[in-house]
């Protein structure tokens, strides 16, 4: 944009948002290796759609912002103009507790929700290892964290979403009861989009119970193989359980399996009781029962902001596999990786401490990315310094049909390329 | 009644062309797969909504995805709209067949290709039938969770495009929940691959838009299914009680001390009535409604639960409680239930089967508001419902011999949609938009909502080919801005389409 041209967009948008919600950008407010114009505020869907309307008009592109956790996501995005940031719109607009239902804007952080929904008894069943996670967020990056394994993810549990058009147009799909096969469903589509399709600016998520009780059953072994095998008896056990994680420490460090489990007072902690001595028969080694989590539950492995993270991930009964593969790999690259993740799933993240050669490192992303293809699975980069971004695919390849069509519709919700430009799989 | 055929809106300059289109079909398609012959292509004339028919031009029968996919390649390379059918047992109209169009039925694809055990999945074509997956997973140890009513008749082909749900859905989801990934063929012929064998790969969830797209976005040719470990124990009761409103606050009792029952369907004295009438279930007697919960799980968490149950129901007015004892008891309770709707045929020549949704919450309120309704009108109601989950199947009874009784009962079914979204509820919680309830999604949505839900129709169909006509009241030309519509559509200008 010309300097004539920015004065003009800058205008615009000041005059139809008002001055203080639009600022300067700061150092903090960078997307990856781009460093927005300007950081425009919205405090709901209104302000939001004013926003994008303005941006379209001037040709601005757009990346939205909740609490900023994840913004380093993904491939720098190709030009940012506006960073829109929700975080002002935080509400969490309607608990019916009757009904399992929670509606709040995307500024709210999910620790919030969580707390609202609480109260009542109830839970949101998504986790995200970023403490400033806001719901739009989580929503625009699909996080899971355990209990993904028994409730699903983010598109399992949204009923309803509201979302802001790359033209500033405002639509709605789904609604506040969990039955409804009314109208396509936006808030599967728009859940993992990375801001690439639009901004969503509300949601409508169902709710579980909050369980009286949790129990953790953990088993420790230094083989790959039978710790894969524990996770297999935990993953078809009839105890269903709500997560079945894996904690492998840096040093090819023996593998933790852990299950929870979860459901009324005084019943679990029997049930986890069985489930350790059974599974401790089957396996020849005692497994130990818990009434707290381990401290990395939930938690990305490594030291937040730092690093580079990777997620591999295959069939689950090709665990093993994964896990020896990963193993190859640090042999072949000399690198050695934090496991972590969903051993019930076949997810799991990695992690490399910065130090390691930037070209070892892209190495091992490229290693494991083939073992995984070799298994059907795939392999992302969560976040990782520029120099190690700009050896490697961040993605990792889409099947040609499937991207083609995700490009097409791309093109149908971002015609002009304004939303986020080349954050996502594929240079979306 | 003969349905309003919107015409495809095709890209322009091109024109359809269905006689070169089915000419193509038979050099492509082996001579038992194309049917053309008008007494056999009407036997497809309606799905399981009868009230709408209309006689398809050509039926083909694919025998697999390569097939199926040169079929779709034939009807885009011709501009012909094309309509794909699994087991016709839809509620809605939604695979109603077009006069100028083809009919795509995937009954002859039911081979379960893979029983991925391993992994708790299993790869069907389209045309199996979903408890077929279950029956095929039993022996292992697990089933297939969506249970539509239908499910041993309707094909999971059918459940995938319309995210069929069934009683346990409360606890387990809808299709949607349960499928990995599905090959698909889109509205140009091409076969794609969605979702993976992987959880959570990157890229859009195309998956997600497809499943319960009513059939509009493409095509499926097979489904990989997750398949659910048998649970330990299984408990089911039923309770009768004095009135709905009890019945209700029993399920408030339990949603509130943090029960997830696996099912709970309630059925008020009406529906008692037809069910004994046609079954003989020996539901209790006098009831006002009775309530069949069942829980599912781990055996000691169940039993904790059940004793809860149990205690909400008799703290909350019911007056007879059983428990079934064994199969045999438990199928029993579930025969009342099950047989419901076919059942109003016993106590009335002609019903109306509505689906409609409200917060559960509501419950009370909207049952008070449907008996104000029937007894203005005269129209007699049963109510058969999820009261887990608010999805109501109100039964609404007419004699269509009598003259205007048919038009006083559509009136009466559609107050009680116009009730449902007053309440922020749903006109369809599972059978569908398809042509029957076009009409009502207005009164749901935006003419935005339903702009920018249709640009993922126009990623996968431009040319507006594929079922056409259902879910959306009105197309939207691929390359408009949503909601910078001005004027009239051209298509309804033209007298093509029609708009509600």
């Amino acid at each position: 944009m010309s300097t004539a041209a920015e004065e003009t967009a800058l205008n615009a948008l000041c005059g139809a948002l008002g001055d203080e919600w639009v600022t300067e950008s700061s150092e903090a407010d960078r997307v990856g290796a781009r460093r927005p114009k300007w950081v425009v505020h919205a405090d709901g869907t209104e302000r939001a759609s004013a926003a994008l309307r303005i941006a379209a008009e001037h040709g601005m592109s757009v990346v939205p912002r909740g609490g900023g956790s994840k913004l380093d996501r993904g491939e720098s995005p190709e030009r940012v103009d506006l960073l829109l940031d929700l975080s002002a719109a935080d509400e969490v607009v309607e608990h019916a507790a009757g009904d399992l239902v929670v509606r709040a804007e995307a500024g709210a952080p999910l620790r919030e929700v969580q707390r609202t929904v609480a109260a009542a008894g109830q839970q949101l069943s998504v986790e995200d290892p970023h403490p400033a996670a806001t719901l739009g967020g989580v929503i625009a990056t699909r996080s899971a964290g355990p209990c993904r394994h028994l409730h699903g993810g983010v598109r399992d549990l949204i009923i309803g979403i509201t979302v802001v058009c790359a033209d500033g147009t405002v639509a709605s799909s789904g609604g506040k009861v969990v039955k409804n096969v009314a109208g396509y469903d936006l808030g599967k589509l728009f859940t993992g989009s990375y801001g690439t399709l639009g901004v969503v600016t509300e949601a409508i998520f169902r709710l579980h119970p909050l369980a009286e009780e949790r129990r953790w059953v953990a088993v420790t072994l230094p083989d790959p193989r039978a710790a894969a095998e524990a996770a297999r008896l935990l993953r078809i056990s009839r105890a269903m359980p709500t997560a079945v994680e894996l904690d492998r420490p840096a040093g090819r460090a023996p593998i933790t399996v852990c299950a929870e489990l979860e459901g009324r007072s005084g019943v679990t902690r029997e049930r986890a009781a069985e489930l350790a001595s059974s599974l401790g028969e089957e396996l020849g080694q005692t497994c130990e029962v818990s009434g707290t989590a381990p401290e990395w539950w939930g938690r990305l492995p490594g030291e937040p902001g730092t690093g580079t993270g990777i997620r591999m991930a295959s069939r689950p009964a090709d665990l093993a596999e994964l896990l020896e593969g990963a193993g190859r790999v640090e042999d072949e690259t000399g690198v050695e990786l934090q496991l972590r993740g969903a051993a019930g799933l076949g997810v799991l993240d990695g992690w490399v401490p910065d130090g390691s050669p930037d070209e070892s490192v892209a190495a091992l992303v490229e290693g494991v990315r083939a073992r995984a293809a070799a298994l059907d699975g795939y392999t992302t980069v969560s976040r990782a310094p520029e120099n190690v971004k700009r050896l490697v695919d961040v993605w990792g390849p889409v099947p040609s049909g499937a991207l083609a069509l995700m490009r097409r519709t791309k093109d149908q919700f971002d015609p002009e390329r304004r939303l986020a430009p080349g954050r996502f799989v594929g240079g979306l | 009644m003969e349905s309003t055929e919107p015409a495809p809106p095709t890209r322009e300059g091109a024109s359809a062309d269905l006689d070169g289109c089915v000419e193509l079909l038979g050099k492509l398609l082996p001579e038992e797969s194309l049917i053309t012959d008008r007494q056999r292509v009407r036997t497809y004339e309606c799905d399981g909504l009868a009230s709408y028919r209309t006689v398809p031009a050509a039926v083909v029968l694919p025998e697999n995805a390569e097939q199926v996919r040169s079929a779709v390649a034939a009807c885009s390379e011709h501009g012909v709209p094309f309509v794909a059918r699994g087991s016709g047992t839809g509620l809605s109209a939604g695979a109603l067949p077009r006069s100028d169009g083809v009919l795509i039925v995937t009954s002859k694809m039911r081979r379960i290709l893979e029983l991925d055990i391993a992994n708790e999945r299993a790869v069907v074509e389209p045309g199996v039938v979903n408890l077929d997956v279950t029956k095929a997973a039993a022996p292992h140890g697990y089933y297939f969770a969506p249970d539509p009513s239908s499910q041993q008749v309707c094909s999971v082909g059918g459940n995938v495009a319309e995210n069929s749900g069934g009683a346990h859905c409360l606890k387990y989801g809808f299709t949607t929940n349960h499928v990995l990934a599905a090959q698909v063929v889109t509205a140009d012929g091409e076969l794609v691959e969605l979702g993976g064998a992987a959880h959570d790969a990157p890229g859009y969830d195309l998956l997600g838009s497809f499943i319960g797209s009513e059939g509009t976005l493409g095509v499926v040719t097979s489904i990989t299914v997750r398949l659910l470990r048998s649970p330990e124990s299984v408990r089911t009761l039923l309770a009768g009680f004095p009135s709905t409103d009890e019945a209700g606050a029993a399920v408030s009792a339990m949603i509130a001390a943090g029960v997830t029952p696996a099912a709970v369907e309630m059925m008020d004295a009406l529906s008692i009535t037809a069910a004994e009438q046609a079954v003989r279930c020996g539901y209790p007697e006098g009831a006002g409604a009775v309530l069949v919960v069942e829980l599912d799980g781990p055996r000691p968490e169940v039993e904790r639960t059940f004793t809860e149950v149990w205690q909400h129901c008799d703290e909350h007015g019911a007056f007879e409680i059983r428990t079934a004892a064994d199969e045999t008891e438990r199928a029993l309770i579930w025969k009342g239930r099950k047989s419901a709707f076919a059942a109003v045929g016993r106590i009335s020549r002609d019903y109306i089967v509505q689906d409609g949704v409200i917060p559960r919450t509501a419950l009370p309120e909207v049952l008070r508001r449907i008996a104000e309704l029937s007894a203005e009108s005269g129209v007699r109601v049963a109510n058969v419902f999820h009261a887990g989950d608010g999805n109501l199947h109100p039964l609404v009874l007419f004699d269509g011999s009598e003259p205007g009784a048919a038009e006083r009962a559509e009136e009466v079914s559609g107050a009680i949609l116009e009730l449902c979204v007053e309440q922020g509820g749903s006109i369809t919680g599972e059978h569908g938009v398809g042509a029957d309830k076009v009409r009502y999604m207005g009164r749901m949505f935006t003419a935005e909502d339903l702009d920018v839900m249709q640009c993922v129709r126009c990623a996968f169909d431009p040319a507006g080919l594929c079922n056409p006509g259902k879910v959306f009241p009105t197309p939207r030309l691929c390359g408009e801005a949503p909601g910078r519509r001005r004027g009239v559509h051209p298509l309804t200008e033209a007298g093509l389409a029609e708009q509600f």
